[in-house]
């Protein structure tokens, strides 16, 4: 089970500033089982940025985003609510921020911040990494991490060691920050490349002992803890 | 005042050159070279900060070296090795040793190096070096009081804060994009990666006009032909044009020294119109700086 935590509106609405529209997808895997996520936090996101004047076009919940195959075909049954938007809001993990960057052919910005993996994540078949850095910067970066990309995790561009568009220590690993570049230009976002970013706070890496402590914390809590929650998240879905 | 930030101010054209700390403690050799062939020849030499990830002495205690026999230091920091706390606590060890001039690097990998298992800190990359530089020139640094406030520093570093560019890479945008946030993060001068094409040169700098800072050119000084297509093989960013490598390659073997000097000399007097200075990197060759100097014809 990968934890994860909803980013802060504020920052999220820094995001989306000056999108026409805004595409809300949800994981129906891991957030939904840890409750940090699914498709009620998604309504609630959308009501939440709705009230700041942002157009929502539409909300919907796939399950396992890392499933890239799976969320291709099932992110199609959403075509007419993404003919409005301008990108797409993902309340996932970073893998799934990014599968969904890489299926399709849309700006993503991250909704969670990913703390831990946490023993083992749903399904995982692509080439996506997240560090579960806590600090999620895939909103900057075109849905490409640099954390996991970049062979010196380097946040603020590429360090000139690109060789053949690949990283000069291992010719078969593709340069993060070029591929960055790419995807940003083809999107016309270029310009999120200028943006300076600061140093990592690397305390966000770390998480409490109570999440530590086991593999299982989190079903263990989901089990216990909230039946109410539980019923009232199905309610909503309906 | 920086010798270096007066000379890229007046506008002339200025050379730096650059020497690496030995492996070992025996810096004799390294500091009688910069004496007798770079100190009346270059207005600052760089000093490398563990070139390659391969261990070397410290850069700082050799720029100290430098400064104590009249020769103007430029402090080499790569974020590769030390965090956030080890650098600016050694920005500060600089500043109170009288070393100014700072150029901030990522640093090549580790696994580039003599220790390859060896952590990649990365704690701040080389837009952070420049950031945290330009935070203690104001007073304070890049963390918080228990109160949440910035710390204020007793005492305040001045820097003359340089940077590095490849201007022939493959692809230059992101280059260029990453150039604008170092001077944005506060840099004030350029040493480029190794330039061999001058043409290159000149379309790089049309396109980074806008970008109000002096550029020094880089030149390594090519030893021979074989290492020419080693750098064409290997070091991103770099691209000796055959005719050069032909050139290297067609030299009897006494006369490659020469040929490598001239190569370099016109190379500067090529560019020379372009930029505001060289940056001489002659690993090892550091005799020869003089003669290069002498065949660009600027002195």
């Amino acid at each position: 089970m990968i934890v994860t935590e909803m980013k802060p509106v504020d920052e999220i609405l820094g995001m989306i500033e000056g999108e026409k529209g805004v595409f809300i997808l949800c994981c129906g895997g891991c957030p939904e089982g840890y409750k940090s996520g699914g498709l009620s936090k998604g309504k609630d996101l959308a009501e939440a940025v709705g009230a700041k004047g942002v157009t929502v076009t539409g909300v919907a919940e796939i399950e396992f985003l890392c499933n890239k195959a799976l969320a291709g075909v099932k992110l199609n049954r959403s075509r007419e609510a993404l003919r409005g938007a301008d990108s797409i809001l993902v309340v996932s993990c970073g893998v799934g921020v990014q599968a969904v960057g890489n299926v399709a052919d849309f700006p993503v910005h991250p909704a969670m911040n990913t703390v831990s993996m946490g023993g083992r994540q749903g399904l995982w078949p692509g080439e996506e990494r997240c560090h579960q850095c806590g600090d999620c910067l895939l909103d900057r970066t075109g849905g490409l991490c640099p954390i996991t990309t970049c062979s010196k995790s380097l946040v603020n561009g590429t360090c000139g060691g690109t060789k053949e568009e690949h990283c000069e220590v291992d010719p078969k690993r593709p340069c993060g920050w070029l591929k960055i570049y790419q995807r940003l230009a083809a999107l016309g976002r270029a310009e999120c490349l200028k943006a300076l970013n600061a140093p990592r706070d690397h305390r966000k890496y770390d998480f409490p002992d109570a999440r530590r402590s086991t593999v299982l914390w989190a079903l263990e809590v989901a089990a216990e803890e909230t039946e109410e929650a539980v019923e009232a998240s199905r309610g909503t879905d309906t | 005042m920086s010798r270096l930030r007066e000379a890229l101010g007046k506008g002339g054209f200025t050379f730096t050159g650059e020497i690496g700390p030995p492996k070992g403690t025996n810096i004799a050799p390294v500091l009688h070279e910069a004496e007798e062939f770079l100190k009346d020849c270059v207005v600052a030499v760089n000093v490398t900060d563990i070139q390659t990830a391969v261990m070397r002495m410290s850069s700082l205690p050799v720029c100290k070296m430098l400064l104590d026999r009249g020769i103007e230091p430029v402090l080499q920091m790569v974020t590769r090795d030390r965090n956030r706390l080890a650098l600016q606590s050694d920005l500060l060890g600089a500043a109170a040793l009288g070393i100014e001039n700072v150029l901030a690097l990522t640093g090549d990998h580790i696994v580039m190096g003599d220790h390859q298992g060896a952590k990649g800190v990365w704690d701040l990359d080389s837009v952070g070096l420049l950031d945290a530089m330009t935070k203690l020139e104001s007073g304070t640094d890049l963390g918080l009081t228990m109160k949440g406030e910035p710390n204020a520093l007793d005492g305040v570093p001045t820097f003359f804060k340089g940077c590095v560019v490849a201007p022939c890479t493959e692809e230059v945008e992101p280059q260029i994009i990453k150039l604008e946030k170092k001077v944005a993060a506060g840099a004030q001068f350029v040493q480029t990666q190794a330039v061999y094409d001058p043409r290159a040169f000149e379309a790089f700098m049309k396109r980074i006009a806008h970008v109000k800072v002096p550029v020094l050119v880089g030149i390594v000084l090519l030893k021979n032909a074989g290492m020419a297509k080693y750098m064409n093989k290997n070091v991103p960013g770099v691209r000796v044009p055959k005719r050069i490598v032909d050139r290297l390659a067609a030299a009897d073997k006494k006369d490659v020294r020469k040929v490598s000097v001239e190569v370099a000399g016109e190379l500067i007097r090529e560019m020379k119109g372009m930029c505001a200075g060289a940056h001489i990197m002659p690993l090892g060759w550091d005799k020869e700086i003089p003669r290069v100097i002498e065949a660009s014809g600027v002195k």
